[in-house]
């Protein structure tokens, strides 16, 4: 009887120390959760971080966010749905994103990459806030097709969420802002900055461009940078590229402003992770980098406010792009492509 | 008796003095704060507002007949002055009002203001543009951008506020893309636009300043509650300075047009009297 009595006293310390060991596991888990972290290479971030520090429980909220269906009408579309992080966040395949009951919606869906340094959102520009980006998929009839409010109502009713909004925020009130800050959190993290062209960059051991590379790059200098500004890939501006009109003759910026001067103006995109987001351009009318490549050297159209990059001295538009140059810029911009960005575990639906 | 009544004669006198002192005004100051409401009582033109009064449909000056379903107005930044010039600035954070027509409570704009005697109100039809470009956690209350796109006063796409909506339904508007091509006979008027973020854009903000003096000062006093008692026109959207027909304009969102609306605001306010 006594030694039966020694025996559940141990066993109900094994399960102590059991229970303890698994707390220090997940303590461990917690340590390694780095933070938003600034690349040695890049700028400052616009985005202003000191109103929404990211924390490991604010991330961790985001994220769950970001995959969380319920955010659409019928609780079929999540954010993760058009931005898949395989294709670097983009849909990959799709020239314009598919949501909910497979409507099709107008432009090229975008990817979630250092948003931080982001200073305006969209393809046609409109929004300016990372905070206030998501209100907009999901309020459109042809992406998410909900309300917030009514996002917030059923958030309440799924048991994880209000200790998730506890822990992030100190209670477990769940309103818009902490919902649009929680978001936020989780796409600041979106951080790609690990390509080869980074590790060349930051004279990392080992890193070197080939010569294909290296000649690609001089290229890309003389001929795309002055838009798509390094080390982001894009100078933030918009621009008109010369693209043909679309059937809706979508005219980008214009929408946002009615300055007569914006008309045809998109956001210049960033080119990092460009093997892993095709289709390009607000459209995804161009299915491979060569087809853009054709696209500035051979059919750059004068529609109005066409970019004054884009017109030459004698009166050409575009830019030249031999054969050779093409190769070399494409193996350049292959460098750009960080595989550790579309397979970090941290970033994917759990 | 006659000292009897004497004394009554008195007493009616003092009681009558202590509401005259009532009505001095006393010294102006920021700290000794007191409840002013701000009634907006929809009308148009003769007739009271009733939503969706198919029975008896409204007419404007372009002989449309029409009928009103949703009436939604911010009102915001609202400042008072007394006849001395001495201007008082309602707290910032607390001087944000949606007006919706739908929900009568919605109609009186409770302030705190310093006690005083003010002739003058002025406040902004829709939401300045400092706090349509603030952080997301300031935008509490009625301003919290989570309404749905029917009822919201929110554009998620051209991040700003609607400051004005109002919709219904006449059957001058045509059936196809430049009308209504559902069928519904439906008109919209969304007008919004704050002068936008970085790159200048439309900028419908509009401050309607009303002068109190011939309906009725407000004496706001502690202990009761002054109301400045508004009529707000809806008529005039059609029939202000910049008059249009529902048939030439049957959907007016965030478009050049939007500017002729918004300068019809002004005229829509009026002062009816003072309940003090």
């Amino acid at each position: 009887m006594k030694k039966r009595a020694l025996w559940i006293v141990l066993l109900c310390f094994g399960v102590m120390l059991y229970a303890c060991k698994k707390e220090s596991e997940k303590q461990d888990e917690v340590s390694t959760f780095s933070g938003f972290k600034k690349p040695g290479n890049f700028p400052e971030p616009q985005y202003k971080l000191a109103n929404n520090p990211v924390t490991e429980a604010g991330f961790l909220l985001g994220r769950s966010l970001f995959y969380e269906p319920r955010l659409s009408r019928n609780n079929t579309i999540s954010c993760g749905s058009c931005h898949i992080q395989s294709s670097a966040f983009t849909q990959h395949g799709h020239d314009v994103s598919h949501g909910i009951e497979d409507r099709l919606g107008t432009r090229n869906s975008p990817p979630i990459m250092n948003l931080a340094w982001n200073k305006a959102f969209m393809w046609g520009g409109g929004i300016f806030d990372l905070d206030l980006q998501p209100i907009a998929p999901i309020t459109a009839h042809e992406e998410m097709d909900e309300s917030v409010e009514n996002v917030m109502v059923k958030l309440r009713q799924v048991s994880k969420y209000p200790s998730m909004f506890k822990a992030a925020f100190g209670s477990d009130e769940i309103t818009t802002a902490r919902f649009m800050k929680a978001l936020s959190q989780f796409m600041l993290m979106c951080v790609s900055a690990d390509s080869k062209y980074d590790k060349v960059m930051r004279k990392e051991a080992g890193a070197s461009f080939t010569a294909d590379e290296q000649a690609g790059y001089e290229l890309f200098k003389a001929k795309c940078a002055a838009c798509h500004t390094e080390p982001l890939f894009t100078d933030g501006a918009f621009r008109n590229n010369g693209l043909g009109p679309s059937p809706i003759d979508d005219q980008g910026l214009y929408t946002a402003t009615l300055q007569a001067t914006d008309r045809y103006k998109f956001k210049v995109p960033s080119l990092r992770n460009v093997s892993y987001t095709a289709p390009y351009m607000h459209d995804g009318r161009f299915l491979s980098l060569n087809a853009v490549f054709e696209h500035y050297n051979s059919d750059v159209q004068a529609t109005p406010n066409l970019d004054p990059l884009l017109q030459q001295s004698s009166g050409t538009k575009g830019i030249v792009l031999s054969a050779d140059d093409r190769s070399k810029l494409t193996s350049f911009l292959k460098t750009l492509d960080d595989p550790d960005f579309i397979t970090r575990k941290e970033l994917a639906e759990q | 008796m006659k000292k009897i009544l004497f004394l009554l004669a008195g007493v009616a006198l003092l009681t009558s003095c202590s509401k005259n002192n009532d009505n001095v005004e006393p010294d102006f100051n920021e700290s000794n704060l007191a409840t002013l409401s701000v009634e907006f009582d929809n009308i148009v033109g003769d007739r009271t507002l009733t939503l969706n009064s198919t029975a008896s449909p409204y007419t404007n000056a372009a002989g449309e007949k029409f009928t009103l379903s949703k009436v939604q107005y911010f009102i915001s930044n609202i400042k008072v002055s007394k006849a001395d010039g001495t201007t008082y600035t309602v707290n910032q954070d607390s001087s944000y009002f949606l007006i919706n027509a739908a929900d009568k409570d919605t109609r009186f704009a409770e302030v705190k203001v310093p006690e005083g005697d003010y002739t003058k109100i002025s406040f902004i039809v829709g939401v300045d543009s400092l706090r349509s470009t603030m952080d997301v956690s300031k935008r509490t209350g009625v301003l919290d951008p989570s309404g749905s796109m029917e009822d919201g006063m929110y554009w998620s796409w051209n991040s700003g506020y609607i400051f004005f909506k109002m919709e219904g339904n006449s059957d001058v508007v045509s059936n196809d893309a430049s009308g209504d091509p559902t069928g519904k006979k439906q008109f919209k008027y969304h007008i919004g636009g704050f002068g936008g973020y970085s790159a200048p854009t439309i900028n419908n903000i509009k401050t309607v300043t009303v002068d109190l003096t011939t309906a009725g000062i407000a004496r706001v006093r502690k202990g009761r509650e002054s109301n400045i008692h508004m009529f707000v026109d809806l008529l005039k959207v059609f029939n202000g300075t910049n008059s249009f027909s529902i048939a030439a304009h049957p959907s007016v969102m965030f478009g050049d047009f939007s500017s002729k609306i918004a300068g019809n605001f002004a005229g829509m306010f009026r002062h009816d009297h003072t309940e003090n």
